[in-house]
C-alpha cells in the first residue's frame, strides 16, 4: 500500500470512492470513522484568522483617529466597549465588541511599495534577492498543520488572497487560494474519482525515475502538491469551504440566511464566514482578503459608503459568532494590510502609502484584549516619543505564543542558514500579560 | 574553434550506454578549454582537438564545414530566410564579413592574434563559454554533463517556442545524423510561427499582465508584438514605439503598455515605475517616497524620470448601443497632453521640491514644445559613461533568465550597482554585442541557445550540487536549472501532445482565445495602483487539481475519433511501438527498458479489462507527472 501512503491516500474514507474496493468497507465503519476524526479535530483547535487589506488601510481614519490635527479628516472617534479606547464612527459595531479586540498604534515598518511592504508584514523578513522566506500562514501550516493527522484539507487557506508563499519551508505549505464563494475548480466527477488509483499507480511509477535522475528537490515538491490535491479532493471536508452544505459527522451545518447576512453578502464577510468554518474544520491558518485599500483619491467617501461598513459587520459578526461557539479564546484575529496611509491629506482628498506610523488590529486568542497599545503624535506622523515601536515579527510572534508555537523556533532556509521565527520578534507584553 | 565544440555537443552519446568515448570527449573538452585561455595557441588546440575527437566527427572535411558560422551570425542558408528582418541590411552585410573573417582566420594559423581584433564567428559564445567556464574552476566543480539530444530538444521547445515539439518533430531530430543539427535547428526554431507566438505572449504578460486591466486592449498588444517579432524588429525600435506611443489602442497596440499603467490617476507614477522596471531593469518604486535604501537612485531622481510622462492623457470613448440605447465602452487612446516646466514632489520631511526632466544626468528643455517622451526615446539608447545602455542590458538579463531560469541579476529586473550581476562580462558582452547588432533579437537567442551552457544536462552532475541557485546560491550554470512551465506553455504543450490543434479544433488562433478564457482560472488581482497580480498556477494545489480533472485534461486524453490516442491506438504496430510513441509525445523520449516493462505489466493488469482505457491511464499519468511540467 505504498502507493497510497505516499499520495496520502491511507484513509478508508477514499476507499468508498474506489469501484474496486467498495464492497469491502462497511458504510457504519466510514461513518464512525469520521466522528472519531470531529472529537479528534476539536481537541486542537488553535487557529489564526488574517483579515488582509490589501492596498494599505488608513489606519487614521479607523483605528487611530486625530480629530484635532489638519490631518484629521471627515470622521469622529466613538468610544467602544473597551474603557479610554476610541475608533471611527464608522465602525459602531466593531465598537461593541472591542472588549475582545486590541489595537497596536505604533506600528513601524518602513516599506512603502506594495509589494515589499505586503513581504514584510506577512514574514516579517525584508525580502532579499536570495531567499524566499515563508509567510507566516506557511509557518502555522509547518508547526502546527503536519501535526493535525485528521486534516484533509490545506492547513493554510488564502480566501481571495494569492500572494503568500512557502518558500525554504516548500511548496506543500504554500497557501490554498480559493474564492470567497468557495467554488474549488476542478473538483473530479465521480468517474474521474472512480479512475483515480490505477491513474496514480502509473503516476508514481513514472515520476519516480524522474526523482531519482537528481534533478533537485523541484520533482518531490511535486509529489507532495498531488499527494495534499489527492487528500483535499477525496475528503469530506471539503464541505467546509461550502456555506451552503452540511457535514453532521464534522459539526459542520447550512449556514441560515441569518448568519449570512449578519457577517455581510459581500465577499470579506462570506469569506469571513468560511473561515470560521475552516477553522471549526482543523484549518489552524485562515487568510481572508479585503482589497480597494489602496486609496490615493477619495478616501473618505470610499470609506464611508463601501469599505468601513463591511469592514464593521464582518469583524463584528465574527468576533460574536466565534464568542457564541466558546472559539475566541482558541482563535487569533489579526487585521493588517501592507502599511498604513499618509496622515497628511493629498490634493485628490486621498491618502498615499505610509510606513513609518499606523496601526494593525488583533484580538481573541486568549490575549489580554481590550486595549489600544502605543500611540502615535498628535499629527499621526511619527510614533510618539517614549511609545515602543512594533514591527510585523512582534505581531506574528504574539500570534505564535497565543497557538503555542514556541517563539524560540529556528527554521533552516535552504542554504543552512538559520532563521528565526517571526524574524526575532518578541510578544507584546501588554497583550500577553 | 568555436564551432567545432558547438558540434560536438550536437553528436551527442545515444541514450545508453555511455561508453569509454564520451568519457574522452569530455576529458578533452576540459582539457582544450583550460588551454583555450592563450589565444596564440588556439589553431592548434583546435586541431588537436579535432583529432581526439575525428572518431566522433570525421576528419577534416568537418573541420573546414565547421569554419561556417554557428553562432551569433545568421547562416548563409538562412539569409534567405531572414530578408523580412528589419534589422537591416548593414547588419547583415556587417555579419557576412564576419563570417569571412572568420573563416579566413580559421584558415590561417598566423593569423590568430589578429583574429581577436577582428571577432571570429562565435567569438561571443566563446568568451561566455570561457568566463562561466571559469567561475566553475573557481568555485572548484565540473559542470553536469551534456544533455541527450532527447532532453535538449524538448528544452529548445518550450524556451525557444513556448511548447513541446511535437511527437514527428521529436523523432525526426533524434534520427537526424547531421553533427549540426542542434545549430540548425535554432535557426529553423527561430523562424518558426511558434516563436513569434511565444515572444508575443512573453512580453504581452510583461506589459499588460494576465489579467484584464480597465480599458487596455490585449488584443492590440499582441498584435503589436506579434508583427515586431515576425519582422525581428530591432528591440530599440520596439521600445521607442511603446514608450513614446499615442493613439486608439486597437490601431497603435503599442500604447496598450500606457494604458495599463494609468489604472488609477497617479501621475504618471505607475508608468515611471514599470517603465524602468522593465525596460531598464531599474526598480525605483519605491523612491517616489524616499531616496532607495541601496542604490544610487535618488528621490529628485525618480521624479525627474516621472516627469517625461506628464505629457501623457488618455481618453476613453464610449459609445450608443443601438440595442440597449446604453452608452457602452467603446475604445481607448493614449492622446497628447500640454504640460510644461518642473514636477513638484514631497519629501518626508513636508517639503515641496521640484524635478526637471533629466534621465542619468541628462536634461532636456522643459519647455512645453518639447516632446519629452521623444527626448527620452533618444536618451535611452545613447551610451552612458562608455557602458552599454541599460535598455540593451535589461533585454539581454531577461532574455538570459527565459532559456536559463535565472538571470545575471536577481531579481532580472533590478540592476544597478547594489546588485552586481554573477557574470558581469558575460552580461556587458552580450549586451555590447545586442547593441553592435542593432538590437537583434534572433541573433541574442542564437548566440544564448549556442553556449556551452545550454546544451548541459539538467541533472545534478558528481560535484556541482552546490550549483543550486533555488537555494540563494549565485548561479554557476553548471547545470540547467529546472523551470515550472508557464500556464501558457503547459496549455500549449497539453494541446500539441494530444494533437488537438490538428483535430479539427480549429487551430491557432481559436486556441489563442479559448487559452486567454481558461487562463482567468489562475489570475489574482491585488487592486491596487501598481495593478500587481499573482496567479494560483504556480505548482501548488489548484494547478494539481486542473492538471488530474480539467475539461483540458479531458480533451487531452480523449480516446474520441481524430484524437491523438485514437490515431496513436489505431495505426497498424505492435504494443510497444504504441507505448513509445506517447512517452515521446508527452515527454520527448523513449522509455527505458525497464519503464516499458511496467507499463506492459499495467497495460495487462488494468482493473477495465480494457487496453484503451489502460492506454488512457498511461497517457493521463504521462501528461501529469513531473517529468511533464517541468522544463529540463
Amino acid at each position: 500500500m505504498a502507493i497510497w501512503n505516499n499520495y496520502g491516500m491511507n484513509r478508508r474514507h477514499f476507499l468508498q470512492h474506489m469501484a474496486t474496493a467498495a464492497a469491502t468497507v462497511p458504510a457504519m465503519n466510514f461513518l464512525s470513522h469520521l466522528q472519531a476524526n470531529a472529537a479528534q479535530v476539536k481537541a486542537a483547535q488553535k487557529a489564526c484568522i488574517l483579515m488582509w487589506m490589501g492596498g494599505g488601510p488608513p489606519t487614521i481614519d479607523i483605528w487611530d483617529l486625530k480629530p484635532e490635527s489638519k490631518n484629521g479628516g471627515e470622521f469622529k472617534p466613538i468610544d467602544t466597549a473597551a474603557p479610554g479606547v476610541q475608533i471611527s464612527e464608522h465602525m459602531p459595531e466593531t465598537a461593541k465588541v472591542f472588549g475582545d479586540l486590541s489595537i497596536i498604534r505604533s506600528m513601524s515598518t518602513r516599506e512603502a511599495d506594495h509589494n515589499r511592504g505586503r513581504y514584510y508584514m506577512q514574514t516579517s523578513y525584508v525580502p532579499n534577492p536570495t531567499v524566499i522566506h515563508p509567510t507566516f500562514g506557511s509557518v502555522v501550516s509547518y508547526e502546527i498543520g503536519r501535526k493535525r493527522t485528521a486534516l484533509q484539507i490545506p492547513a493554510f487557506v488564502s480566501i481571495d488572497g494569492g500572494a503568500g508563499q512557502a518558500g525554504f519551508l516548500g511548496m506543500s505549505h504554500a497557501p490554498f487560494v480559493v474564492d470567497n464563494t468557495g467554488r474549488i475548480r476542478n473538483e473530479p466527477s465521480d468517474d474521474a474519482k472512480s479512475r483515480l488509483r490505477p491513474r496514480l499507480t502509473m503516476l508514481e511509477e513514472i515520476e519516480k525515475g524522474f526523482m531519482g535522475s537528481g534533478r533537485g528537490e523541484l520533482p518531490e515538491a511535486h509529489k507532495d502538491v498531488y499527494a495534499n490535491a489527492v487528500n483535499l479532493m477525496t475528503s469530506p471536508q471539503m464541505t467546509a469551504f461550502n456555506v451552503e452544505r452540511s457535514e453532521p459527522g464534522l459539526g459542520l451545518e447550512e449556514e441560515s440566511a441569518a448568519v449570512r447576512d449578519a457577517y455581510g453578502r459581500n465577499p470579506f464577510g462570506q469569506g469571513l464566514l468560511m473561515a470560521r468554518r475552516l477553522v471549526q474544520t482543523g484549518v489552524p491558518f485562515v487568510e481572508v482578503n479585503m482589497g480597494g485599500w489602496d486609496l490615493h483619491a477619495g478616501v473618505f467617501d470610499a470609506l464611508r459608503t463601501q469599505r468601513l461598513p463591511q469592514l464593521d459587520k464582518g469583524i463584528s459578526a465574527l468576533v460574536t459568532d466565534l464568542k457564541a461557539r466558546g472559539m475566541l479564546d482558541d482563535v487569533t484575529l489579526v487585521w493588517m494590510g501592507e502599511f498604513g496611509r499618509t496622515p497628511r491629506i493629498n490634493q485628490d482628498v486621498g491618502r498615499d502609502h505610509w510606513a513609518a506610523s499606523w496601526s494593525v488590529m488583533m484580538g481573541g486568542g486568549g490575549l489580554k484584549n481590550g486595549q489600544a497599545i502605543g500611540a502615535t503624535d498628535k499629527d499621526g506622523t511619527s510614533v510618539a516619543e517614549g511609545s515602543k515601536q512594533y514591527l510585523p515579527g512582534d505581531v506574528w510572534a504574539t500570534v505564535a505564543y497565543a497557538m503555542g508555537i514556541p517563539v524560540n523556533t529556528v527554521h533552516t532556509s535552504k542554504r543552512g542558514r538559520p532563521m528565526a521565527l517571526a524574524n526575532g520578534g518578541t510578544p507584546i507584553q501588554e497583550l500577553i500579560g | 574553434m568555436v564551432s567545432a565544440r558547438a558540434d560536438i555537443r550536437t553528436t551527442q552519446p545515444k541514450h545508453e550506454p555511455q561508453g569509454q568515448m564520451d568519457i574522452d570527449l569530455e576529458r578533452s573538452v576540459t582539457t582544450i578549454w583550460r588551454r583555450m585561455s592563450r589565444m596564440t595557441a588556439r589553431i592548434l588546440n583546435y586541431r588537436s582537438f579535432a583529432l581526439t575527437t575525428s572518431g566522433l566527427a570525421c576528419g577534416l572535411g568537418f573541420i573546414l564545414q565547421l569554419a561556417v558560422p554557428v553562432s551569433g551570425l545568421m547562416p548563409v542558408e538562412f539569409s534567405g530566410v531572414v530578408q523580412a528582418d528589419e534589422v537591416g541590411s548593414a547588419a547583415k552585410a556587417k555579419a557576412a564579413a564576419k563570417a569571412k573573417a572568420a573563416i579566413k582566420a580559421t584558415d590561417d594559423k598566423s593569423s590568430g592574434e589578429q583574429a581577436s581584433e577582428t571577432p571570429a564567428a562565435g567569438s561571443l559564445v566563446e568568451l561566455i563559454d570561457q568566463q562561466i567556464r571559469q567561475g566553475w574552476e573557481e568555485n572548484e566543480i565540473q559542470p553536469s554533463e551534456m544533455a541527450s539530444d532527447e532532453e535538449w530538444i524538448r528544452r529548445v521547445y518550450l524556451d525557444v517556442l513556448g511548447r513541446i515539439p511535437t511527437l514527428e518533430e521529436a523523432k525526426s531530430f533524434v534520427a537526424d545524423e547531421d553533427p549540426r543539427k542542434r545549430t540548425a535547428l535554432v535557426d529553423s526554431l527561430l523562424e518558426n510561427e511558434d516563436y513569434v507566438r511565444n515572444m508575443t505572449t512573453i512580453w504581452t504578460n510583461n506589459c499588460i499582465g494576465r489579467g484584464q486591466p480597465d480599458r487596455v486592449s490585449r488584443p492590440g498588444m499582441e498584435k503589436f508584438f506579434r508583427e515586431a517579432f515576425a519582422k525581428n524588429r530591432p528591440w530599440k525600435d520596439i521600445v521607442v514605439d511603446i514608450i513614446t506611443g499615442e493613439g486608439r489602442y486597437d490601431e497603435n497596440g503599442a500604447v496598450n503598455f500606457i494604458l495599463a499603467q494609468m489604472q488609477m490617476p497617479d501621475d504618471g507614477v505607475q508608468l515611471t515605475a514599470a517603465t524602468t522596471r522593465l525596460f531598464l531593469g531599474l526598480q525605483v518604486q519605491c523612491t517616489q517616497c524616499h531616496d532607495h535604501p541601496f542604490n544610487k537612485w535618488q528621490q529628485n531622481q525618480f521624479w525627474e524620470f516621472n516627469s517625461f510622462f506628464r505629457q501623457v492623457d488618455k481618453i476613453d470613448h464610449r459609445k450608443l448601443d443601438p440595442q440597449t440605447q446604453r452608452m457602452v465602452d467603446d475604445y481607448s487612446e493614449v492622446v497628447w497632453r500640454n504640460f510644461g516646466g518642473p514636477v513638484y514632489y514631497e519629501k518626508r520631511s513636508g517639503l515641496m521640491q521640484v524635478a526637471f526632466p533629466k534621465y542619468m544626468g541628462r536634461e532636456v528643455d522643459q519647455g512645453p514644445e518639447t516632446d519629452r517622451r521623444k527626448e527620452l526615446a533618444k536618451l535611452i539608447v545613447e551610451p552612458m559613461d562608455g557602458e552599454t545602455p541599460m535598455i540593451a542590458q535589461a533585454f539581454v538579463n531577461r532574455t538570459w533568465s527565459q532559456f536559463f531560469g535565472y538571470g545575471f541579476t536577481r531579481p532580472v529586473d533590478d540592476m544597478g550597482p547594489h546588485s552586481p550581476a554573477s557574470h558581469p562580462e558575460v552580461l556587458a558582452a552580450i549586451s555590447k554585442e545586442f547593441e553592435a547588432s542593432g538590437y537583434n533579437v534572433k541573433e541574442l537567442i542564437r548566440t544564448i541557445c549556442n553556449t556551452e551552457a545550454y546544451h548541459l544536462s539538467s541533472r545534478v552532475g558528481k560535484d556541482n550540487a552546490i550549483d543550486n541557485p533555488s537555494a540563494g546560491e549565485t548561479p554557476l550554470f553548471s547545470r540547467m536549472y529546472l523551470k515550472s512551465m508557464q500556464a501558457e506553455q503547459l496549455y500549449d504543450s497539453l494541446i500539441v501532445a494530444s494533437n488537438a490543434h490538428k483535430a479539427g479544433q480549429g487551430g491557432w488562433g481559436a486556441q489563442e482565445d479559448q487559452r486567454r478564457v481558461w487562463m482567468q482560472q489562475f489570475i489574482v488581482a491585488f487592486d491596487n495602483d501598481e495593478n500587481d497580480e499573482s496567479t494560483t498556477f504556480n505548482g501548488t494545489i489548484p494547478q494539481a487539481l486542473m492538471m488530474m480533472n480539467s475539461p483540458l485534461m479531458d480533451k487531452a486524453v480523449s480516446i474520441d475519433r481524430g484524437s491523438f490516442l485514437f490515431e496513436t491506438l489505431n495505426r497498424p504496430g505492435n504494443e510497444n511501438a504504441k507505448i513509445i510513441d506517447l512517452y515521446v509525445a508527452a515527454l520527448s523520449r523513449q522509455p527505458t527498458r525497464g519503464e516499458l516493462q511496467k507499463v506492459q505489466k499495467f497495460l495487462n493488469g488494468h482493473p477495465s479489462g480494457n487496453k484503451l482505457i489502460a492506454y488512457q491511464d498511461l497517457f493521463w499519468a504521462l501528461l501529469n507527472s513531473n517529468e511533464f511540467v517541468f522544463v529540463h
